[in-house]
């Protein structure tokens, strides 16, 4: 056992540190700090910025880009990235449909798909869930019928993620409903979001932001060559690619600066003629996130450290679970600090309350997506409770 | 960084639990050991001298076997798997921890050998009734009384008490806390042993004009103060039964799964119900934060970092976990789980001692929240660790 990172890491955290933190535009960075919206350009300007220098994709093969760096190495640069405020590479590209085209695509989509998909020339987004088909995916009924060279899809998608923004869908599709098995029958099929017949309805959120959509489709056809993998095993991608969403979702960074600026603000605010972070109750609150923040930092690296033999190590079913909560647990401090200046939520000009006080509550209310999303929370029990302990 | 064992560690993790697994190999065997007095099995305590681990953290050249912090985990999670009750952190770490770190040449040279041969069994006699969980005494007092010093008051309670051969006792000096060696067989002392709910033993003992040989130089007519000696051997104690902790919460886990898998109602295994699996997933979720934690701060420890902040911080996690897991053992079993014919309960019940022996959750929360928004984030990386 060693606490200490190897110089030859500690190296490269602070390369990480110092890339992050001087190469991706600040305005950008503060944006994500402060928790406000960033726009379709600024993603596509910070994923470039950060794939010129190789660290958009550092867990793909090496041919496409990838890094060929241990799970550790990895866990750093995500955590540096998300401390530093930088953009996410788009979720979408660089941890779901990338990683599925690099194992499964074949040669053409590959030269076709990747290096676009990497520099986020491509936007792309996830047509998984239905409305009726959410933690249960595989009652999926968007249907692809083959005629001709074409796919012919019918259905409706909803939970797209940005879907106003992407170029391109990655979608499952019903291809065979006689299917013994309903995960037997899938299949994933990449299209244009401009293609005739695709329509994109946003949907709003009680931030009152737009980041979810429905799509719907009406007889939009689509080249046989755009099917990924084979017909029909289109579940064992979903899978493939579910499990990548899983890396990294502790969010440990995100949630460490949250906290960071929770105590900040806290120092801020009076309450009872003396700062708030004077409350014991709210000193003990923050220190008891806190704590339990260190214990999920240090399973992150747990795992990080073992999953070298390429096995998942048990313990990283918990990293989505309890990250979730703790996103959650430090977006719900940051309304309570704020306390009645959290009312001001969609106050503009005019207005004397602080930026931070204003986005908490919509933060706050944003967030109880992330245990919903990627496999909620009873989803990952039940995973728990089945493949850990036998139940 | 790096969590795993090297093999050695893993040898000794074998060894370790292959000897307690055939010492304590169902709960009926411990059941027998604990009913009567010294409430632990004296060969195993041999036995455990046998293969060096009395002496396991100290140096060779005070008889022990220079390991380090990490190797003391590994005893400690194994003793925790079976309930093991032989005194070991209470010897070796706590009185043992004290003698290594503040002892003279020929105080160590004797007492530390002693332990680790396992012929001598001393305890740290600390706890005074009516104040908790301080590095300070205030209830006995040293004197001086001619070259030595004399001791006056009460401990309780002092875990393994009656049947120690040496107490280190802790007592109000000019200045602040020392620390002294007082013989089974000193004269005015009293010692009134009795069985604490979780099967061990633990004392009242009275200190009546006692004399007593200061633990260190005694050298000067004043005796340095000792709290901060005492703290840190306090936090490193605090962190051994994390581990202990950990393994008996382990077994509790696997145990109630077993038990899930296995017991039927309304003609169906309990498995079925969703609502239990959940909750048995959630106890897992507590055992893998806490252990995370506990190994980590072995890890400072033996980094030479800040290890008082660092068992804080373990202890906070492993008392809830501790709480939430026992509790939710017993709850999982139904009715089974709270008698003492069934192995689950007496582990919720050495949980709770282990939670009451040094500081609990709320009591380290305290101390954590006290400094929390002076600084902006944890590094657990940093090294050695610094908040």
């Amino acid at each position: 056992m060693r606490l200490r990172l190897s110089p030859e890491l500690e190296a490269f955290r602070e390369e990480m540190r110092t890339f992050f933190t001087t190469q991706v535009p600040q305005e950008i960075r503060d944006k994500v700090a402060s928790h406000r919206e960033v726009s379709k350009d600024e993603y596509v300007e910070a994923q470039r910025v950060l794939n010129a220098a190789g660290l958009a994709v550092p867990h793909w093969p090496v041919e496409w880009g990838g890094k060929d760096w241990s799970p550790l190495q990895r866990h750093i640069w995500r955590e540096e990235m998300q401390l530093a405020h930088v953009p996410e590479p788009l979720a979408f590209n660089t941890s779901m449909i990338g990683p599925v085209l690099a194992s499964f695509g074949n040669q053409e989509q590959k030269v076709r798909f990747l290096a676009r998909t990497a520099n986020l020339d491509i936007w792309w987004c996830q047509g998984f869930s239905e409305p009726d088909a959410g933690s249960d995916l595989a009652s999926l009924r968007t249907s692809a019928v083959r005629d001709g060279d074409d796919w012919v899809v019918n259905g409706q998608k909803t939970w797209t993620t940005l879907g106003q923004h992407a170029d391109w869908i990655f979608c499952l599709c019903r291809t065979d409903p006689t299917a013994e098995k309903k995960q037997r029958g899938i299949s994933l099929l990449v299209f244009p979001m401009d293609t005739p017949g695709v329509t994109l309805r946003p949907i709003e959120l009680l931030d009152g932001g737009f980041e979810v959509n429905e799509v719907f489709f009406e007889d939009v056809r689509v080249p046989a060559e755009n099917l990924i993998g084979e017909e029909n095993r289109g579940w064992d991608y979903a899978k493939f690619l579910l499990g990548n969403e899983r890396v990294g979702i502790a969010r440990v960074g995100s949630t460490k600066s949250t906290l960071a600026q929770a105590k900040q603000h806290a120092r801020e605010i009076v309450s009872g003629g003396r700062p708030l972070s004077e409350d014991p109750r709210m000193a003990a609150r923050i220190a008891e996130i806190e704590n339990d923040l260190l214990a999920l930092e240090l399973t992150a690296l747990r795992v990080a450290a073992n999953s070298a033999d390429g096995k998942p190590h048990p313990a990283s079913s918990v990293l989505k679970l309890r990250g979730s909560e703790l996103q959650q647990a430090a977006t719900e401090l940051l309304v309570d600090i704020a306390g009645p200046l959290s009312l001001a939520s969609f106050a503009e000009e005019g207005s004397d309350v602080p930026d931070w006080a204003r986005v908490a509550t919509p933060h706050y209310l944003n967030y109880r997506k992330v245990s919903i999303y990627g496999g909620s929370n009873e989803v990952q029990r039940t995973i728990i409770a089945g493949s850990i302990l036998g139940l | 960084m790096n969590f795993d064992y090297d093999s050695e560690q893993n040898d000794l993790r074998e060894a370790v639990r292959g000897l307690l697994g055939r010492a304590y190999s169902d709960s009926e065997q411990r059941r027998a050991v604990v009913r009567t007095d010294p409430g632990f099995d004296e060969k195993t305590w041999s036995r455990l001298a046998e293969m060096g681990l009395l002496g396991l953290p100290f140096a060779e050249e005070d008889g022990g076997m220079g390991a380090g912090p990490v190797e003391v985990a590994i005893v400690a999670e194994e003793i925790g798997r079976v309930l093991a009750p032989e005194p070991f952190i209470e010897t070796v770490v706590l009185a043992g921890g004290l003698v290594a770190a503040v002892g003279t040449t020929e105080q160590k040279g004797e007492l530390i050998g002693a332990i680790s041969e396992g012929t001598t069994i001393a305890v740290f006699a600390h706890a005074e009734p009516g104040t908790r969980w301080t590095p300070t005494a205030q209830g006995v007092t040293a004197t001086r009384s001619g070259d030595g010093w004399t001791l006056t008051g009460v401990k309780e309670p002092v875990p393994s008490g009656a049947r120690a051969d040496v107490l280190v006792v802790s007592a109000v000096v000019d200045g602040g806390t020392g620390l002294f060696l007082v013989p089974a067989d000193a004269t005015g002392l009293t010692r009134t042993g009795y069985r604490t709910h979780d099967g061990t033993r633990a004392a009242h003992v009275r200190f009546d004009g006692t004399p007593a040989q200061q633990l260190g130089a005694d050298d000067s007519p004043t005796h340095p103060d000792r709290t901060a000696a005492i703290e840190r051997a306090l936090a490193q104690a605090r962190i051994a039964y994390g581990h202990e902790a950990i393994g008996a919460m382990d077994t509790a886990l696997r145990t109630t799964a077993e038990y899930l898998r296995t017991r039927k109602q309304f003609g169906v295994t309990l498995n079925k119900f969703q609502a239990l699996n959940f909750r048995a997933a959630d106890m897992y979720v507590s055992l893998e934060l806490a252990r995370s934690l506990a190994l980590w701060a072995s890890m400072v420890q033996e980094a030479g970092g800040d290890v008082v902040q660092a068992a804080d911080r373990a202890r906070l996690t492993v008392s809830r976990a501790s709480r939430h897991i026992g509790q939710e053992a017993i709850q999982l079993h139904g009715g089974i789980g709270v008698t003492a014919e069934y192995s689950v309960g007496h582990y919720t019940s050495r949980l709770t001692a282990i939670d009451h022996l040094l500081g609990d959750g709320d009591w380290a929360l305290d101390r954590l929240a006290g400094n929390v928004t002076s600084y902006a984030t944890v590094d657990p990386l940093g090294a050695p660790y610094t908040p």
